[in-house]
């Protein structure tokens, strides 16, 4: 029998499992983008047959960080931009777990890129989702990596020298296996891609755009947007990767100019996730090693057994 | 005839063999019947560069790298003749022969390769006329041919271990048997040439009249040869560890790859990360998962992993971390030794925040403050870190093997299983009061695991409720504080109670004067404390082990019992001096400090002449590098 019996229960889920008693109620401001996100999040779950106590969620520091608060899973709020590290070696730890990470612009971006560079690489089964409000919210309205270029802010008065960053083109370069953009203006399409990423096997990486009302007023992400799978204007093959760039390139060109493209850029369902090639290695324990610190029967090597090498 | 102990330096370029080489010797010389210590010195380089590895062998416990040496085997740095980099090494060749000859012991024997070593680099550091003045017999020799004769350059290291053999009247049958076992087929062959070759040699064409031969001795029991990198790694796998991440760093690399190499075998997981800050979070991210996870480095990896190490307290997630120091600030010195992180470890991360110290004395007590770092992190849910050096990382010394033959430690501490998280404090909501304080024992709540049925909660390294939402209500903080500082309390009750703590006490108990040591210089120190005493002084002697929590009792009972202590330690801030009278407010005036920072450990010499200068109020300082600091007021 397994230590971990609410992993893989089967049963009817309520969204409302997801939410957490009379308290704590969301402290982000009226009109936040954020709570598109867990709402797609509420959707999704139990559409794909996930319980909350199998979610394990890992979030950053930031508005975004406190997702997990207002979601009622298992979760881990880390610290600034450590959010991967932190969960990449939870789903290693216990691979039967569902691990979802979450992280604003600056978390993801800024402190944690380094993270994020690697985490992409490695291609570790798991969703990450960026809160991309292309500002620095709760420390009150800096420029985030992802602030348009002349971008006024208190730190930055003159306007930002920096061209923002290229979320989606970074992840395809850095070795994501799905890679999707998504709006909180657009639920039906964010419950979806949020459903994809999870049942993907590699590391899903959501740039969900949420717009911030209270530093971020002219923010684009109010314009209307354009799903990329629905119009004919962007025909092209999410499996192929030189298309899905071209994509990219095309989207984030004229992100900062009033044009929101959304949708799945790429999908790669062949490349083997980072678990299944550290097993191809001999590097992975067959049964999640979590499970076996409950096995009475488990058989322990013993550092003992190794001496004859120094005798 | 025999001696009472050989101090066997084998000295060449850094990339030819040296200390794989060594290593098979010093097996050798434990599996003849004596006891070992083996001390390594290398350049921060790859290839070429003086390096050198001291074996110290003796019928008695050894339990440091002792005073100098008395055998040179000198092979001459072979890189140093690369042509492209010649105006660089050009001044390396003889560094083997010619470094530390001071050290040398009288009556000691030098063989050099005239292969490598020139002659008119042997003239100018007047070789000659040096030997004559301090009785060396020396012994050049072409290694270098004898090699290319029989099999390739690089075996020169194996005709220097036949001439050593033959010239200390040493039987070659272990010599054989690790040969047999390292390699196979044209190599050993040509090896096992070289040897008899270098052996035969010797005893032919030479008549020798020196004094030294290999000590005798035997063992009772089955001993093997490791080093406290070893040892570490052998803890945490008896005591379940099964998760490790990390970033190569000297010195803390060899534990890394220890049991990189061996969790395959034991279902375990390595990983090899982009940061110090991903390593250690990564530890906190499996352990939260429940895996027993650890993670490690040197002192400026380990400035990166404040970060995670503060979350890992504030969440209550068991981790341990090894801190192998080097001598610092910044960079330092990569492949020296130094007490100078103790501090830095005590301390860092923000906020009143608290950990478990140790840091172990010797190899034994390597792997004993590991599985100890292990079961108090995962009782007690509070991040433990086993801080030890460059010197005890790489240091081998021979240990029964039947200490190692102890039961694996696999439980996960106050983890709670399913049927007892049915029993647990729950809120309405239905979330499992992960941090609870009202019952909570030892300032320890039991924690849950993601995925188990019932144990919903929110670990966050912000202040939290009960069941983990973030919260700055003032009663809740200051009941979350309050338990979480008191575990040390407890903890240091528990070590002491059970006697699990590892002050050693030695020498004289009653005598007036104390030496005090911590960490990797306990082995110098006991050996300086026990000549003392047999000079005629009378000095009690105390190596701490066990750094927070903090042995008061043990460590008050010892400065109250003398009227004196010197401090010894390698670092030129007076660290661990600092943190007794932090922790005790007191003894201020009663200690001395002997400091050495030049990045290499001490010998017991060194503390014996320290303490006599000291003694004798002498206004002058011992050697250009060890330092007398003076006791400050209270």
């Amino acid at each position: 029998m397994s230590a971990f019996n609410a992993i893989g229960e089967e049963r009817e889920i309520d969204r409302d499992e997801f939410t957490p008693g009379v308290e704590p109620q969301p402290t982000w401001c009226p009109g936040c983008g954020d709570f598109g996100v867990l709402k797609a999040l509420k959707q999704a779950l139990p559409e794909v047959g996930k319980t909350p106590e199998e979610v394990l969620t890992v979030t950053g520091i930031g508005c975004s960080g406190k997702l997990n608060s207002y979601l009622d899973t298992y979760g881990f709020h880390t610290i600034h931009g450590r959010s991967l590290p932190v969960a990449r070696a939870a789903k290693l730890a216990n691979t039967d777990l569902e691990v979802i990470a979450a992280g604003g612009d600056g978390d993801g971006y800024g402190i944690g890129g380094n993270h994020f560079i690697h985490s992409a690489r490695e291609n570790h089964d798991m969703t990450y989702i960026v809160f991309n409000n292309e500002i620095f919210g709760l420390t009150k309205g800096q420029t985030s990596p992802t602030s348009p270029k002349g971008h006024k802010s208190k730190t930055q008065p003159s306007g930002s020298a920096k061209t923002p960053l290229r979320p989606l083109s970074l992840s395809l370069n850095a070795g994501a296996s799905y890679i999707a953009r998504t709006a909180a203006v657009n639920p039906n399409q964010a419950k979806e891609i949020i459903k994809e990423a999870i049942e993907h096997d590699g590391f899903a990486h959501i740039d969900f755009l949420t717009q911030c009302p209270t530093w971020n007023k002219d923010a684009r992400q109010y314009v209307p947007y354009i799903d990329v799978q629905e119009s004919d204007d962007y025909d092209f093959d999410v499996t192929d990767r030189r298309e899905a760039a071209e994509m990219m390139h095309e989207t984030e060109d004229v992100l900062n100019e009033g044009t929101v493209l959304t949708g799945r850029y790429y999908v790669d369902e062949d490349r083997p996730s980072y678990q299944q090639e550290k097993a191809a290695v001999g590097e992975m324990p067959d049964e999640p090693l979590a499970e076996r610190y409950f096995d009475d029967d488990a058989e322990w090597e013993r550092s003992y057994d190794l001496l004859d090498r120094h005798t | 005839m025999s001696s009472d102990e050989l101090i066997w330096r084998i000295a060449g370029g850094s990339g030819d063999g040296i200390d794989s080489t060594s290593q098979n010797f010093a097996k050798a010389l434990m599996r003849s019947g004596l006891d070992v210590f083996t001390h390594r010195h290398y350049p921060s380089r790859i290839r070429g560069g003086h390096t050198y590895v001291e074996i110290r062998a003796a019928d008695h416990e050894v339990q440091s790298r002792g005073d100098g040496y008395n055998f040179l085997l000198a092979l001459g740095d072979s890189f140093a003749r690369n042509p492209q980099e010649e105006a660089y090494y050009g001044n390396e060749e003889i560094k083997p022969l010619s470094e530390n000859l001071d050290d040398l012991r009288e009556g000691g024997i030098i063989v050099y390769d005239e292969g490598l070593i020139s002659e008119e680099d042997v003239a100018d550091i007047e070789l000659e006329a040096r030997a004559e003045e301090n009785d060396w017999h020396v012994f050049p020799l072409d290694l270098r041919s004898l090699a290319r004769e029989y099999g390739r350059e690089v075996m020169r290291n194996t005709a220097g271990v036949g001439v050593t053999a033959a010239l200390l009247e040493m039987d070659l049958d272990h010599i054989e048997d690790l040969m047999e076992d390292a390699m196979s087929g044209d190599v050993l062959e040509a090896n096992l040439e070289i040897l008899h070759e270098a052996y035969d040699t010797i005893n032919e064409e030479y008549d020798f009249d020196h004094e030294l031969r290999a000590p005798e001795g035997s063992h009772d029991t089955e001993q093997a040869l490791l080093s406290g990198s070893n040892a570490i790694a052998y803890g945490a796998i008896d005591a379940g560890c099964r998760f490790i991440a990390g970033y190569p760093m000297t010195p803390w690399t060899d534990v890394f790859t220890i049991l990189s190499q061996n969790f395959p075998d034991m279902g375990g997981v390595s990983e090899q990360v982009e940061d110090e800050i991903a390593a250690a979070a990564l530890a906190v991210g499996a352990s939260h998962a429940g895996a027993k996870a650890m993670s490690g480095s040197s002192g400026g990896g380990f400035a990166l992993m404040s970060e995670p190490l503060g979350l890992a307290e504030m969440t209550e997630t068991p981790i341990v971390l090894v801190e192998s120091m080097r001598a610092g600030p910044s960079t330092g010195m990569p492949t020296k030794p130094e007490q100078g992180d103790l501090e830095h470890v005590l301390y860092t991360s923000q906020g009143d925040s608290s950990r478990v110290v140790f840091a172990p004395g010797n190899v034994e007590e390597a792997y004993d403050q590991t599985r100890l770092a292990f079961k108090i992190a995962w009782d007690y849910q509070i991040p433990a870190i086993v801080i030890y050096d460059q010197k005890l990382s790489g240091e081998n010394t021979n240990v029964d093997v039947e200490f190692f033959d102890r039961e694996p430690q696999p439980d996960l501490g106050s983890t709670l299983t399913e049927d007892e998280l049915r029993e647990a404090a729950h809120d309405a909501s239905g979330k499992f009061r992960r941090f609870n304080y009202d019952d909570a024992e030892n300032g320890v709540s039991p924690r849950s695991l993601p995925g188990q049925k019932g144990g919903r909660f929110l670990a966050t390294g912000n202040e939290h409720s009960p069941v983990g939402h973030i919260s700055e209500d003032p009663d809740n903080r200051v009941f979350q504080m309050e338990r979480r500082l008191e575990k040390l309390e407890h903890i240091r009750e528990e070590l002491e109670a059970e006697h699990a703590s590892n002050q050693t006490t030695f020498g004289d108990e009653n005598a007036e004067y104390g030496v005090i040591t911590w960490g990797s210089s306990q082995g110098a120190v006991r050996e300086a404390v026990e000549r003392l005493n047999e000079n005629g002084h009378s000095v009690a002697g105390l190596g701490v082990s066990d750094m927070m929590p903090f042995p008061e009792t043990e460590v008050t009972e010892f400065l109250e019992r003398v009227d004196e202590a010197m401090v010894v330690e390698m670092n030129a801030t007076a660290q661990f001096r600092g943190l007794i009278q932090k922790e005790l407010g007191r003894f201020g005036d009663e200690m001395t400090s002997l400091l050495k920072y030049n990045g290499e450990p001490f010998e017991p010499a060194e503390i014996v002449e320290g303490y006599e200068v000291n003694l004798a109020e002498e206004d002058r300082q011992p050697t250009a590098q060890v330092r007398i600091e003076p006791a400050t007021g209270d």
